[in-house]
């Protein structure tokens, strides 16, 4: 479970999150929405302790981020807005490179890595080197290097980004495997249609503030509109980069 | 200490796959400083043989004119050729070092015992031909202090009466320490060849990282930074250790190959030679590897990291410009200044003196203690927030 507790962050005299709280809850899919700028990413990189708030409070499974940031992030498996791979390693190197880095053994690696790349459908790439993959393949290869320690809690930036129909269809089923399997998955997104379809909880983002955090149909209800797209235009405040 | 093995394994594997970086850091980059060596040694031997008594092979006009100057400069060790017709053209057209022309009247003004005139036509702006012209020069005045001699004689005056001062010179240098200024940029090579050898990796792995967006992923598994850090200056140091390594041994086979014997020098470039340099560098490859990855962590992008570090590689070379341009007395202090000791030191094995333990455990100590400071700022650097952010 992933609990933010009005968070803020500034960059010179740019408010780029301005008091964000909401709650992940494990065994759900929750979507951060909002438009490109909204401050999505500045909020994900608190959370995965690569920046640090200037004010507020971050719990990863109840461990504070402040604290013992270490520990934070062996409960994240972390799909980064920047996802690049090692070109001159395979994706099996790619993921064990970062396996190693979570302290994990070679047999546990093994297992989990095989695990991975069959449910991400992967095995043709396995053994080639990342240079040259397309967008599809290396978002898979960074997303099972990225849960190759078996993360309680997941955390995806923008994941379907660059990827055709049948990648985004194919993560979209990955992501609820994961919250089947019980886990808290946090993504951003700026398209409403995707979270529309798999989110258990959404919370809009704008201007660096919540201005929504509700279950779809709540949010259907709350603006009195019945399609997804015209309540996030009304609660965001305007059509500004908001893509389709 | 398992995270920073897994980072040094991984980048060491990941930069042997990689040519350019193979071939800047196992060939150009080692083996630039002992081709260097061989070309400044055949230079050097060169010019020592042709002091010695090698015959002098000049183009003469008008020998005809003076028959006992040509006899009497043969002696000398003067093998006139022919004449040529456009001496001027030949000596800088570099065909020739220097002419001697002798001009028609010279007999004339020889029989009414007044001063003759020859002429020595060269380039002095080439500077190899100038042990060639000062031989000629050195052998027309010991004829003409010959003749005037004689000349004195025949009127009954002492020949010393037109040598008020006598001067003997006694020099002593050897023709290794003649070598000396061309020895003093040399230690620039083992520098050279450390900076070029960690120098793609340490691109590669901070700002060409950042640049190819892996940076980020990389800092959200659970290893403290200065770990992932450590990790990698250990590959860097790999790397040009082994660079140095090679350009060591390089050397080492030049040592033999160059007939440095026939001048009576003794160059000692073996395992003994190998080893104090490489005690004396080994400080200094930390300390680039912090260096470079310092700036590099400044770069925006790969190409602007590239660019700082063509610079930074010239601070090295300020020791070793300014010690072969001005002739500074070599002082104990100077071998607590990194780079100016490690110069300092191997300028001294090069001319084929000691260089004591004290001095080498001083170089190492300074060193040692520049590259932890070096290494502590970068890791400090490390640290920030925008280290990882790549756009």
């Amino acid at each position: 479970m992933i609990e933010v507790r009005d968070l803020h962050k500034h960059f010179g005299t740019v408010k780029a999150v301005d008091g964000v709280s909401f709650k992940a809850r494990d065994g759900e899919i929750t979507g951060l929405l909002g438009p490109n700028g909204a401050g999505k990413t500045t909020t994900l990189r608190m959370l995965y302790t690569l920046m640090n708030p200037d004010k507020g409070q971050v719990l990863v499974d109840g461990i504070d981020v402040a604290r013992d940031a270490q520990a934070v992030r062996r409960q994240l498996g972390v799909l980064p807005d920047a996802r690049g791979l090692y070109k001159r390693l395979t994706a099996r190197e790619n993921i064990d490179y970062f396996a190693r880095l979570q302290g994990m053994d070679d047999a546990l690696i093994r297992t989990r890595r095989e695990q991975l790349i069959q449910a991400l459908e992967m095995a043709d790439i396995g053994d080639r080197r990342a240079e040259g993959f397309s967008q599809g393949q290396r978002v898979k290869t960074a997303i099972a290097r990225a849960l190759v320690h078996d993360p309680k809690n997941v955390i995806l930036d923008e994941p379907t980004n660059g990827l055709d129909v049948m990648a985004t269809r194919g993560l979209r089923q990955f992501m609820r495997r994961l919250k089947d399997e019980g886990r808290c998955v946090l993504f951003s997104s700026h398209i409403m249609q995707e979270v529309a379809a798999l989110c258990d909880r959404i919370v809009v983002i704008a201007h660096g503030r919540v201005v929504a955090d509700e279950t779809p149909d709540a949010l259907r209800a709350q603006t009195g509109q019945a399609n997804l797209e015209d309540a996030f235009v009304k609660i965001i405040g305007s059509e500004e980069g908001l893509a389709a | 200490m398992n995270a920073m093995l897994t980072v040094f394994v991984k980048e060491v594997k990941e930069n042997l796959r990689d040519k350019r970086t193979v071939m800047s850091a196992l060939l150009y980059g080692p083996l630039i400083g002992p081709i260097i060596f061989v070309m400044l040694m055949n230079t050097i031997i060169t010019r020592e043989l042709n002091k010695a008594d090698q015959p002098l092979k000049i183009p003469v006009i008008g020998a005809q004119y003076a028959p006992n100057l040509i006899d009497a400069l043969k002696q000398q060790g003067l093998q006139p050729q022919l004449a040529i017709a456009d001496p001027e053209a030949a000596v800088r057209n570099q065909d020739a070092d220097v002419v001697l022309r002798i001009p028609a009247d010279f007999g004339t003004s020889w029989r009414k015992g007044e001063t003759s005139q020859v002429e020595m036509v060269y380039d002095s702006s080439q500077r190899e031909t100038g042990s060639s012209v000062d031989r000629l020069r050195r052998m027309l005045e010991t004829y003409s202090r010959h003749q005037g001699a004689m000349r004195l004689v025949a009127r009954g005056l002492s020949p010393t009466m037109m040598a008020p001062v006598s001067v003997d010179d006694r020099d002593q240098s050897t023709p290794q320490s003649r070598a000396g200024q061309l020895f003093s940029i040399l230690p620039y090579f083992f520098v050279l060849t450390i900076f070029m050898g960690g120098m793609y990796l340490a691109i590669d792995l901070t700002a060409g990282e950042r640049e190819r967006q892996s940076l980020e992923p990389l800092f959200a598994n659970p290893v403290p930074r200065w770990q992932v850090l450590l990790g990698k200056l250990g590959a860097i140091c790999v790397f040009s250790l082994t660079s140095l390594l090679i350009c060591v041994v390089g050397f080492g086979v030049c040592g033999r190959i160059i007939p440095a014997e026939k001048l009576g020098m003794t160059l000692s470039l073996g395992p003994a030679f190998a080893l104090q340099v490489l005690l004396m560098m080994v400080p200094l490859v930390i300390l680039l590897a912090s260096l470079q990855t310092l700036v590099a962590a400044f770069a925006k992008s790969y190409r602007e990291a590239q660019t700082y570090l063509s610079i930074l590689m010239m601070v090295p070379a300020l020791p070793s410009v300014l010690l072969s341009v001005l002739p500074i007395k070599v002082a104990n202090w100077m071998y607590t200044v990194p780079l100016l000791g490690q110069q300092v030191g191997i300028a001294q094995l090069l001319r084929g003196e000691q260089v004591t333990t004290m001095q080498i455990s001083t170089c190492m100590a300074s060193g040692l203690v520049i590259a932890i400071l070096a290494t502590l700022v970068t890791a400090w650097v490390y640290r920030s927030e925008r280290l990882a952010i790549s756009v």
